[in-house]
């Protein structure tokens, strides 16, 4: 190769270097506000603002779904496996909103803990199937489940 | 074989080359992207959680990765004209800058369209959303940098400059739904171990994302016979070219 050639071929690389660093610090930096949300350890933490609006993510809890008595307001408890808060939502839940489900909400702690949403946006995962086969995995997930128990329990 | 690509880097054998591969390519395509609709949209089952809605994705998921690896591309050949001031380089470079453009568009108002149903929302600003937009405004940039510049050689050096310094925000694309928490979910085919979805739809959409990928060679190659005409309009074999006809 050429000196020429070489040169600017160094000079391409050095410049994709240097404003990949630059990226990546810049990036890290920021890495907070770069999140969408937070989680539900992150807010049981107090790392999640308290004086304005911030976005929680996590799965619904099964069983946790209520209707309150003014019927318009739903409340549901969002876990990450590990803490759990709970949510109320006054408003149209999206379809795909079920006890199981990532759901990520937009809205502000209550002095009493509990996340009151304006917004409740569901989370897909990326997993695609077709019924029949989620039916045939959730009956021999059940299956294991159940013979786990038994076994653990003679 | 070396002689084959020596003789495709001059414009005018770039030019008859091309021109005898455009039927072939184009054909494929045709046969490709019909059969990969046909399964993707009949025959493909539906999915357990989103329908028929998920069958947008046939669209969407080959649009997006269009858009990276056109950029990839773009930039590649960019910095090869940089380096080796090879003209046809050049050409396919910013040739290839509205196709990207019109793919990341057309991945942004899929997803659009199909995050309105699934997620609520036609828009949010996570971190993966965000940074295709950012490649939009990239591919713009690109294009408008080299209109605004009348000698065309010097167009091509600045807009190759700028295709370079944005390829920074590829790996962040792919990565941002690692890296943060997004509304958009993470990878499906192109992680780590066995794709999670349903071998019946990955079929179609891998014979999609081929269809796509001939659908640009295609475009890219009459794109840059256009250009070649045009920047060599006062040569010998232009003239002799356009006599003929």
């Amino acid at each position: 190769m050429k000196a020429a050639r070489k040169k600017r071929l160094y000079l391409i690389l050095l410049i994709v270097t240097g404003v990949g660093v630059a990226a990546a610090l810049a990036l890290n930096a920021f890495n907070q506000n770069l999140m969408f949300f937070y989680s539900p350890s992150e807010v049981s933490a107090g790392k999640a603002p308290s004086a304005y609006p911030f976005r929680l993510g996590g799965l619904v809890t099964d069983g946790s779904v209520k209707r309150l008595a003014n019927g318009l307001t739903t409340r549901f408890d969002v876990t990450d496996m590990d803490k759990t808060v709970s949510i109320e939502y006054t408003g149209i839940l999206p379809d795909l909103f079920r006890e199981g489900q990532g759901i990520v909400a937009h809205g502000k702690l209550r002095a009493d803990g509990v996340f009151v949403a304006d917004e409740v946006l569901a989370k897909h995962d990326e997993k695609y199937m077709p019924p029949e086969v989620a039916a045939a995995l959730k009956a021999s997930h059940d299956k294991g489940v159940a013979e786990a128990a038994r076994e653990s329990g003679s | 074989m070396l002689r084959f690509f020596h003789q495709l880097g001059s414009p005018k054998h770039f030019y008859r080359i091309a021109g005898s591969w455009i039927p072939w390519l184009a054909a494929a395509c045709a046969v490709l992207m019909l059969y990969g609709l046909y399964q993707g949209m009949v025959v493909a089952p539906t999915d357990y959680q989103q329908g028929d809605s998920y069958r947008i994705m046939f669209i969407h998921v080959p649009s997006a990765w269009m858009s990276l690896f056109i950029y990839v591309v773009m930039a590649a050949a960019g910095a090869i004209g940089l380096i080796w001031h090879m003209k046809l380089a050049e050409v396919i470079a910013i040739s290839s800058a509205p196709i990207g453009a019109s793919f990341t568009f057309l991945a942004l108002i899929t997803g659009s369209i199909w995050g309105k149903p699934m997620w609520g929302t036609w828009w949010v600003w996570d971190a993966r959303l965000t940074s295709e937009l950012i490649l939009l405004f990239l591919y713009l940039g690109v294009m408008a940098l080299y209109g605004a510049i009348d000698d065309k050689r010097t167009a091509a050096r600045a807009t190759a400059i700028l295709a370079i310094v944005g390829v920074v925000n590829i790996p962040i694309i792919h990565y941002s739904v690692e890296w943060w928490n997004t509304l958009h979910q993470g990878p499906t085919v192109t992680k780590f171990g066995a794709p999670s979805i349903d071998i019946r739809m990955l079929i179609p959409l891998l014979v999609m994302a081929v269809a796509f990928k001939l659908f640009y060679v295609l475009v890219v190659l009459m794109r840059a016979r256009l250009e070649v005409l045009e920047r060599e309009r006062n040569a010998r074999w232009v003239r002799e070219l356009v006599e003929a006809s």
